[in-house]
């Protein structure tokens, strides 16, 4: 009966409780869509750093990263391949990689590039450029001439498949390397930077121009899920020497990527923040209303004898309503607005090229987070009672006499 | 048996620098089974009286015994409690929660007591039945008249068998008919369940009847007659 009380109690005012409910169902549903918005667009700055050759782990020689030359390169991998063959869990994915610096030049026009020397089957299990091809085709294991590049830089070159293309660099000896290679296939990523910055070669081509025999610059590894590579790293490092190699992951490849994220987690909590004191001001105000309409009422129930400490809870159970109710509202609108967008996603095309900056990319996938929602929901809830908590105090503090006496 | 017993009690109410005695020295003994108006002129202390008398206010001075507890030592919450489950209570107005039907109004005082739901139900509906309102259950108090809803009230105060139930000016808003016909079944209540009755009035007819009928003047019984028939 008390639970009947308190809801026939907040239709007493039914202007007063839509405005409440509204600020609770406009609070739950921003705090989920905003978070998940959010979470979509830090997921998928990671995953697109992921994907773009970063992987979850790297293995490189000591000093590669810190000077990316070939002389830093690991001059005997099969070594390193046994140990991951070993100890790297079933789903996971790894390929050797040949990178170096390199100018790109055809007749008209040069620029400065990547060069990535691919196992062209391994690397399609690892990043993205396997499913990128969109004119043309993909490498082959022992493609001597054959190369890979961007949309981008086809563009800036003024060329297309079929064209010549001459990389140039510096070999182990430090002697000027170069080689004429033929574009077989052009490949687009999720940003032009990468299409500018990546040519693909074959393996054993790299390796010959470069006169690096078996060596390569790199090993990339992609797991199951980013949250092993921390674990995977450990073993990784484990049981390969220090001296000799570095093992990092992709928090440590990737510090933006981490960085962003705990921005977000910030900006979520001060989001939940801002709702909240607007929120709970709204409940406190009308809460605080309601009460002082009804000294009356509260003096007739102390008069019949109810402790105050039944009629806090009278109150308690009053907010408790239309917290449940705004609520199962506003998780209810925040699911349905996050599946309506979860398919196509929001399209920030027009806004990509100021976005892409940040390595962002031109759709954002919402990404609804328990995690978040708990929040959401808890914050709410539990700051929702808390604020009511005063005009409760105040409604049991009338003392009947008085109260009686007010009209 | 006194079920009431008040001995010297005072009150005084300060506002500002104004202070106003509204009870000087009150001393009276009330029966179980009394049916007792309490009449005065406007301020002459009724109501600071009856709320003494039922535990909602405190004295300054003197003794108030109520069914055996002496009010005067009682800390608030035994108050509320005794209030609960020794009083009765029937207000001039607003007697009754609003969003609660009538039945549920009445059962209301059981469920703050701990009556178990059917028995609870039970008491309630005949209750209402002995005042008259036996098709009305489930009306709320906007859907009821002012006589009407006077009568819930006064089936609340007694469906949990007090020992006293207080009304203050129950007729005030009513108009001489509805209040006569309130009156006679706060009667019949009275002589049916042997609760005593304890009322105030400015109301000639309402004292008609009354058994015994106390005069209040300035804070100070001045007269205390028993009546017959
Ligand atoms: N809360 C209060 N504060 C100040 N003075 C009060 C208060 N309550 C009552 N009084 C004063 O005490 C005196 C007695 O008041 P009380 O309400 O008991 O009279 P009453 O006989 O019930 O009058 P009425 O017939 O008008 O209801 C009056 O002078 C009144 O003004
Ligand atoms: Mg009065």
């Amino acid at each position: 009966m008390f639970f009947q009380l308190g809801w026939r109690n907040i239709w007493r005012n039914r202007r007063r409780t839509l405005v409440i409910l509204t600020a609770v169902v406009i609070g739950v549903w921003s705090m989920i869509f905003l978070s998940s918005l959010m979470r979509g667009v830090a997921d998928q700055f990671v995953s697109n750093g992921i994907k773009t050759l970063t992987g979850h782990i790297q293995v490189h020689h000591t000093g590669y990263r810190e000077d990316p030359v070939v002389e830093n390169s690991i001059k005997n991998p099969a070594g390193v391949e046994a140990v991951l063959t070993a100890v790297l869990p079933p789903e996971a994915q790894w390929a050797p990689r040949v990178r170096v610096n390199a100018v790109a030049s055809n007749a008209r026009h040069s620029t400065g590039i990547t060069m990535v020397g691919i196992d062209p089957s391994r690397e399609a299990g690892v990043s993205f450029i396997g499913e990128a091809i969109t004119e043309g085709r993909y490498l082959k294991s022992d493609d001597p001439y054959g190369i890979v590049v961007g949309k981008a830089l086809v563009k800036k070159f003024e060329t297309k498949v079929g064209r010549k293309l001459v990389l140039m660099s510096q070999d182990t000896e430090g002697e000027t390397a170069s080689r004429a290679f033929r574009i077989v296939g052009v490949y687009r990523a999720e940003m032009q930077a990468t299409e500018k910055q990546f040519a693909f070669v074959s393996m054993p081509a790299a390796q010959q121009m470069l006169n690096l025999s078996h060596g390569i610059s790199e090993v990339a590894v992609l797991l199951a899920e980013h949250g092993q590579a921390m674990q995977v790293a450990n073993t990784l490092r484990a049981e390969l020497s220090a001296d000799e190699y570095e093992v990092n992951t992709w928090q440590e490849l990737l510090p933006m990527g981490s960085a962003i994220m705990k921005i977000y987690d910030w900006f979520i909590f001060i989001w939940f923040l801002v709702v909240f004191i607007a929120m709970g001001f709204g409940i406190v105000n009308t809460t605080l209303m309601a009460v002082f309409e009804r000294v009356r009422e509260f003096g007739l129930l102390k008069a019949l004898g109810m402790k105050p400490w039944w009629i806090v809870k009278e109150v308690l159970i009053e907010s408790f309503c239309l917290l449940i109710l705004g609520m199962v509202i506003g998780n209810a609108a925040g699911f349905v607005s996050v599946l309506a967008i979860s398919r196509t996603g929001i399209d920030l095309s027009a806004l990509a090229a100021g976005m892409e900056y940040w390595g962002m990319s031109r759709v954002i996938y919402p990404h609804i987070l328990g995690q978040d929602v708990m929040m959401a929901n808890l914050v709410v809830f539990i700051l929702g009672l808390v604020v009511s908590l005063y005009p409760a105090i105040k409604a049991s503090r009338f003392t009947p006499v008085e109260a009686l006496a007010h009209t | 048996m006194d079920i009431v017993k008040c001995t010297k009690v005072t009150k005084t109410y300060r506002q500002d620098t104004v202070v106003v005695r509204a009870l000087s020295g009150a001393s009276l003994s009330i029966q179980e089974g009394g049916f007792v108006a309490i009449a005065g002129p406007s301020g002459s202390g009724k109501t600071t009286l009856l709320n003494i008398i039922g535990g909602l206010d405190y004295a300054d001075s003197g003794r108030v015994v109520v069914d055996g507890n002496v009010l005067t030592d009682m800390s608030q919450s035994a108050l509320a409690h005794l209030r609960l489950h020794k009083v009765g209570f029937v207000f001039q107005a607003y007697n009754l929660i609003p969003v609660l039907s009538a039945l549920e109004n009445v059962e209301f005082v059981m469920l703050l007591q701990g009556v178990p739901p059917a028995e609870r139900r039970e008491r309630a509906k005949a209750i209402l039945d002995d005042v008259g309102l036996g098709g009305m259950y489930d009306r709320r108090p906007a859907e009821l008249s002012g006589g009407q809803q006077q009568r819930v009230a006064v089936a609340r105060s007694i469906v949990s068998n007090p020992s006293i139930v207080l009304a203050d000016e129950p007729t005030a808003n009513l108009d001489s008919k509805t209040g006569a016909s309130l009156l006679e079944i706060m009667q019949e209540m009275n002589e049916k369940k042997g609760v005593t009755f304890i009322f105030s009035t400015h109301d000639k007819m309402v004292m008609d009847y009354a058994r015994r009928l106390i005069y209040l003047r300035d804070g100070r019984i001045v007269e205390d007659k028993i009546r017959n028939g």
